[in-house]
């Protein structure tokens, strides 16, 4: 029988000739990441194993990105913990705040999530590599002390929902709103332990940062990971940034897939989920009058440089609405530099907007943004849970960056094409 | 091994960020994050639970982030079990390496009501509603599962096989 992708990546790391969903197997792991929450909880349980090592130094990634530059006490002591470990261990992945970035957009820009590998992470959007091939999931804590003792993990071998894309996606359309729009239509336990892959001639009108913001928020459908197919957009992507070795795989033609579905990229609307979860999505020509207390452009979702074009591109020239509070955050410090380069930061402040260095701060209610009760903010973050943000009876609604800028614009959730020229 | 006590109840997508709000995870530290389990969605859990409690819930329950914060919340918080009609998978796994019982049971999660007392006898996966004198089976755990729970979690396991 034939095997899905995800399968058959599985299948080359658990050194079998076939593997079948439901199967139990041990796969060999390409990278073990971890961040500033999840890494002290796994370096205490590494410390049990007994071993004294890490399986191999250079496929361990340690990134304090959540409350860093540290917020308080307590996350000093938490990220001081993580780098003296990573010192011990001498890991060589390991980031510090002038160097970092949100993980799953650093990982992809240093080259370290190449097509064809097996990566888990302790966080759940480590689904973000697939974008490039990869099979990525998130695990826990006690899950990446044994990754890094051990360099194996467990899995349940995953059926696979197939989704084909096809067609382009229209001006202010992009990755975000495409899965937002599948969230909204399968619902956030509608892929539950299973692959979600994306295939067809659409995927050639998904620019990387699409698919990267894509496969970010496969685990907001309850899947195991999202895969796209590598074309030479990925190719291309890997070839400036990788510095190993990769292998492609493809689905077999006979692959079996539990449901299938056509996407017709362009018959998406610009979409936003309403609270309080990512699956209760509208279109823009239905949200209605939603005023707003903040805007969030940022995160592992869209916090890269198209996004930070995106938002530059609408608010230039332009002053974001009276008050209300824009924030901006890029991923990266390499897309940090980026933006400065291309005048876009200046741009930006200059509308109002206040511009972050990259952490993942408001994403999760950690710091640097968080909501009173009773606030409301758009933010092109991937969960809308309750008090995610701040207060638990404050308000998120996930879009992507040009919504999130066009509503920076007027104060209320706003289409971009309303404020374009 | 058995579990008895009273049932705190909730509904769909039970997510991590409800369970220990992000706020709170600039420690690890078991007993400080059970002070503020389920605060978000039910700020009189933390006040009422007693050890041996159990949580029913509907399907997907830990839905959200892979903290494993909130099986250690949860878990510290006293509750001896989680029924759930589904739990989101990362969750699942999560509560298994840090031997947290949980059992999916959709019959279970239909027929219990909050505040009724319930045995649980994980060997059979048996579960007994004392007040409304009903009994339902739970799907026993896959294999491997029951050899990672009785080694004591992962962390165990591996330790033992290395
Ligand atoms: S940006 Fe948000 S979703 Fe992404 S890793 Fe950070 S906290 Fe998680």
């Amino acid at each position: 029988m034939g095997m899905t992708m995800t399968q058959k990546i599985l299948a080359a790391h658990a050194g079998l000739e076939e593997v079948v969903a439901g199967q139990l197997i041990q796969a060999n792991l390409d990278m073990v990441l971890g961040n500033d929450i999840t890494t002290p909880v796994a370096v205490r349980e590494f410390a049990k194993i007994g071993v004294t090592e890490v399986f191999d130094k250079q496929k361990v990634a340690i990134v304090p990105d959540h409350f860093t530059p540290n917020k308080d006490i307590k996350a000093a002591e938490q990220c001081k913990l993580i780098r003296e470990f990573a010192h011990d261990k001498e890991i060589e992945n390991y980031f510090e705040v002038g160097e970092m970035g949100i993980e799953h957009a650093l990982l992809p820009e240093k080259g370290l999530v190449v097509p064809g590998d097996v990566v888990i992470g302790a966080d759940s959007h480590t689904c973000t590599y697939g974008a490039l091939g990869a099979f990525s999931t998130g695990i826990g804590s006690t899950d990446m002390a044994a990754g890094m003792a051990t360099g194996k993990a467990w899995f349940k071998v995953p059926a696979a929902i197939k989704f084909v894309l096809t067609g382009k996606p229209s001006k202010w359309v992009s990755g975000k709103d495409v899965i937002l729009h599948i969230i909204g239509k399968i619902g956030v336990d509608g892929a539950l332990y299973k692959s979600m892959e994306f295939v067809g001639d659409g995927l050639a009108n998904l620019s990387m940062d699409d698919r990267l913001s894509m496969a970010n928020m496969a685990i907001e459908a309850g899947a195991k990971n999202g895969i796209f197919l590598v074309d030479e957009k990925t190719l291309e992507f890997v070839k400036e940034h990788a510095t190993k070795e990769y292998t492609i795989y493809e689905p077999d033609a006979d692959a079996e897939y539990e449901m299938e579905y056509t996407i017709d990229l362009s018959t998406i609307r610009p979409t936003v989920s309403f609270p309080h979860l990512p699956d209760n999505t509208r279109t823009i020509d239905e949200v209605g009058e939603i005023q707003l207390d903040q805007v969030v452009i940022g995160s592992c979702t869209n916090g890269r440089i198209e996004d930070m074009r995106v938002a530059a591109q609408i608010l230039k020239g332009k002053k974001v609405a009276k008050g209300l509070r824009v924030i901006v955050f890029p991923a990266t410090q390499k897309i940090y530099l980026q933006a400065l380069r291309e005048g876009l930061i200046e741009q930006m402040v200059e509308a109002g907007v206040v511009f972050s260095t990259p952490t993942c701060g408001p994403c999760l209610g950690g710091h640097m943004g968080i909501l009173a009760k009773g606030e409301r903010a758009i933010a092109t973050t991937n969960r809308n849970f309750v008090g995610r943000m701040g207060h638990p009876e404050s308000e998120v609604y996930l879009a992507s960056p040009a919504v999130a800028a066009a509503s920076a614009l007027t104060g209320r959730i706003s289409n971009p094409e309303e404020v374009a020229e | 091994m058995q579990a008895k006590g009273k049932v705190f109840k909730y509904g769909d997508n039970v997510d991590t960020d409800v369970i220990i709000p992000a706020r709170y995870l600039n420690t690890s530290d078991p007993a400080e994050l059970a002070k503020y389990c389920m605060e978000d969605i039910d700020a009189s859990f933390v006040k009422t639970v007693r050890p041996g409690d159990i949580i029913v819930a509907d399907k997907n329950f830990g839905s959200g982030s892979s903290r494993e914060h909130a099986p250690i919340a949860i878990k510290a918080a006293g509750i001896s079990v989680v029924i759930a009609r589904t739990f989101a998978r990362i969750f699942y796994r999560n509560a298994i390496n840090i031997g947290l019982p949980i059992l999916e049971c959709p019959e279970a999660v239909a027929g219990i009501e909050a505040g009724d007392t319930v045995e649980v006898d994980f060997s059979t996966g048996v579960i007994h509603n004392v007040t409304k004198s009903t009994t339902y089976q739970a799907q026993p755990f896959p294999a491997f599962m029951q050899e990672l729970i009785s080694a004591g979690g992962l962390i165990n396991y591996i330790s033992r096989n290395k």
